[in-house]
């Protein structure tokens, strides 16, 4: 194509134009889902595109179409980074007119997106960060968070190996606000429950791979729990490597966060055993293999975690909200949205029915799960046997205890 | 027993041998870096993607065609290297001429597109690789339980290590290859095949890195991003051994491993650093590295 002087002006002349249409984004009925997490690092498959999918999974269940609304969804790579969360997050609600942000896991980032949406009043559903703060003393009127939390782990899995006798500790401890969240909970049942904590090993994230070194010395105290306060692909290797230095033989590994993801990287063989906490698991009932059915196809390597069937839950009660208080006055206002979503009770076909408290926690059920042997699973991805329901009521941390500025205001 | 700041002898002595075979990784792979910046000129940052790859090709040879982790030892290593081979034929090569700093980008960027592949493929949380039969286990030290399969892994390490510079310094091939270095239009006119021998050298450090990759994956997770763990680490081994130096590789990849080690016991949120700390105190007292020739 030939270019003349008058089509480089003319379109010189469009690029002028384009930066002012935009503002007009924020007002034109149609509602836009953010979702942001980790696409390429170590929590890529705790979240990630499977987190996209069950977003898109809900658009389709809740016929949002067929509703007559107009739902896009975006997703974004905050490469485990506060400053990229929250840099993605104000030009999508600045410059794309993004309504919602839903997912954002690593918890130095979720408090930093959790803030922006606060001041931004948009509506934020975090599920992928642990970090109980956010439901804490930095909770918003903006925020709700949905699948788990540290509390709910420590009290769950740390409070069921205290009373297995798992008494003495050693932490190992991923150098960020999660981990030291996490050790910090569990340090206080397992003392509550007359337990002692005999040391721990505070390790960078996520520049570790190695975790020999913290296993000897940990191996040195006797502790006959290793508490992992850690994730992911972290907590992998931590496993992998504790089996390899027979550390097992003597001590309990209690892995404190742990999702189906990475039972389904350690294999079987490696991690049958180990009792952890999710509030989600596909083979539950018949509703969650009906979900897990729906979504297989489209995230081809993984059953869905508690995470992202959380993003799926998420996005079915926040669409429901918009329909029912009208898409102008849901795009008007975040706080007043999260404050409908609150009122109304949740129901899906991943958790059931629950219900949000005024802090933003969704009280779903927590599940303590065992790991079956491989000659105990029966089909691909039939990992878990269920030992203890804690319902929501008692799962989380309860409300007076945590210092939320909403409720005392 | 006596004990050093506060910590226990065998505690002590143990990280000092996890140190070393930590130290072995390291050394096998800035041995590949330093023979391919030696001979190419080439800042290869794919060379964690190679040791990646490594650990994948051996997965692969185990799920898919049932081939186990001895002969994946020997075949990894050749068909990453069959792989680096194509790579220096059709990409690299025409970099010599260009500043350090395109090699540099066109490597990066070449780590990127192959730890994206994988990662498509193959998700973020990893594969899980047993330990073969034979190597499982471990021996009691007295002052620690030592898997047998991080023993196997310092003897090999050390092994590869020695053949390496034993190659480089001490054969025919090896001073040609020096030699092609120094002045190759002088060496092709004695009639040898310089660029051939240049490909077969990347195609040799990035075999070593894929080696390194297969005695990993029993290990750590095989997963995408482990090779970028490793390699900024591993790039300041090169640069405080100096950069080109076999020899210098070889010792600072085993004491920086130890190094790593101790401040695993001592202050374990520094271990990620500590590296970086003593390569600026060796630029500081030798800009050209503890073993390399100041130019």
């Amino acid at each position: 194509m030939k270019i003349s002087r008058r089509t480089l002006l003319g379109a010189t002349a469009a690029g002028a134009v384009v930066p002012w249409a935009r503002p007009a984004r924020a007002a034109d009925g149609v509602v836009r889902i953010g979702v942001l997490n980790d696409q390429s690092g170590p929590y890529r498959d705790v979240s990630g595109l499977n987190s996209v999918a069950c977003v898109r999974q809900a658009l389709q269940d809740y016929g949002a179409a067929t509703r007559g609304m107009t739902v896009e969804v975006l997703s974004a790579d905050h490469q485990n980074k506060p400053d990229v969360g929250a840099g993605i997050a104000r030009q999508w609600f600045d410059r794309d007119g993004v309504d919602m942000i839903i997912d954002v896991p690593t918890s130095s980032v979720g408090l930093a997106v959790a803030s922006v949406c606060r001041e931004k009043n948009r509506a934020y559903i975090n599920v992928g960060a642990g970090t109980a703060e956010l439901t804490g003393k930095q909770c918003a009127p903006t925020t709700i968070h949905w699948a788990y939390d540290t509390w709910m782990l420590a009290h769950s899995t740390g409070g069921a190996t205290v009373k297995a006798g798992g008494d003495t500790w050693y932490f190992l401890t991923a150098d960020y606000v999660f981990g030291h969240d996490l050790e910090r909970q569990t340090t206080g049942f397992v003392t509550a429950a007359g337990g002692k904590v005999l040391g721990h090993s505070t390790y960078p994230f996520p520049s570790t791979t190695d975790f020999s070194s913290f296993l000897l010395q940990a191996q040195a105290t006797g502790a006959k729990v290793l508490g992992l306060a850690n994730a992911g692909a972290d907590t992998v290797n931590s496993i992998k490597q504790a089996h390899e230095f027979g550390l097992t033989d003597k001590t309990r590994i209690a892995a404190l966060l742990m999702f189906i993801t990475d039972v389904h990287a350690l294999g079987l063989a490696t991690a049958q055993g180990l009792v952890l906490t999710e509030s989600f698991y596909w083979n539950m009932n018949e509703k969650t293999r009906a979900f897990a059915m729906r979504i297989k196809d489209k995230t081809p390597n993984n059953m869905p975690n508690m995470v992202q069937a959380g993003c799926y839950a998420g996005t079915i009660h926040y669409l429901k909200a918009v329909a029912d208080m009208g898409v102008a006055a849901a795009k008007a206002s975040g706080a007043a949205t999260i404050a409908r979503m609150k009122a109304m009770p949740t129901e899906d076909d991943a958790f059931g029915t629950c219900h949000i408290r005024e802090d933003g926690r969704v009280l779903v059920p927590a599940y303590l799960f065992e790991v079956k042997s491989p000659s105990e699973s029966k089909e691909p991805w039939d990992y878990y046997k269920l030992l203890v329901t804690t319902p929501g009521a008692e799962a989380f941390r309860p409300l007076a205890d945590g210092n939320c500025p909403l409720i005392h205001a | 027993m006596f004990s050093l700041f506060g910590v226990p002898a065998p505690l002590l002595f143990g990280q000092l041998l996890l140190g070393l075979i930590n130290g072995g990784f390291y050394a096998m792979l800035s041995l590949g870096l330093a023979v391919i910046f030696g001979m190419l000129n080439i800042i290869n940052f794919a060379h964690g993607a190679v040791f990646m790859m490594g650990a994948f090709v051996a997965w692969m040879l185990l799920n898919y065609l049932g081939i186990n982790y001895w002969f994946a030892l020997l075949l990894a290593p050749l068909i990453v290297g069959a792989f680096g081979f194509v790579l220096e034929k059709t990409i690299i090569s025409r970099l010599y001429k260009l500043d350090h700093l395109y090699g540099l980008l066109l490597t990066f960027g070449l780590a990127l597109v192959l730890e994206g592949l994988f990662r498509n493929g193959y998700g973020s949380s990893g594969m899980p690789y047993q330990i073969p039969a034979v190597l499982s286990g471990a021996v009691n030290l007295g002052f620690m339980f030592l898997p047998i399969y991080r023993g196997w892994v310092i003897v090999a390490a050390l092994v590869v290590c020695i053949a390496t510079w034993m190659l480089i310094e001490k054969t025919k091939l090896g001073s040609l290859l020096r030699a092609a270095t120094e002045n190759p239009a002088l060496v092709q006119a004695f009639g040898v095949n310089v660029p051939r021998l240049v490909t077969l050298t990347f195609a040799g450090g990035v075999a070593l890195a894929a080696f390194a990759g297969v005695l990993a994956a029993p290990i750590y997770s095989v997963n995408p991003n482990m090779g970028s763990n490793f390699i900024n680490t591993v790039f300041a081994v090169v640069v405080i051994g100096g950069m080109g130096s076999i020899f210098g590789a070889i010792v600072s990849g085993f004491g920086l491993g130890v190094i790593e080690g101790l401040t695993k016991v001592f202050y374990p949120q520094a271990s990620d650093t500590v590296i970086f700390v003593v390569m600026v105190l060796v630029l500081l007292t030798r800009p050209a590295g503890l073993f390399g020739k100041a130019t």
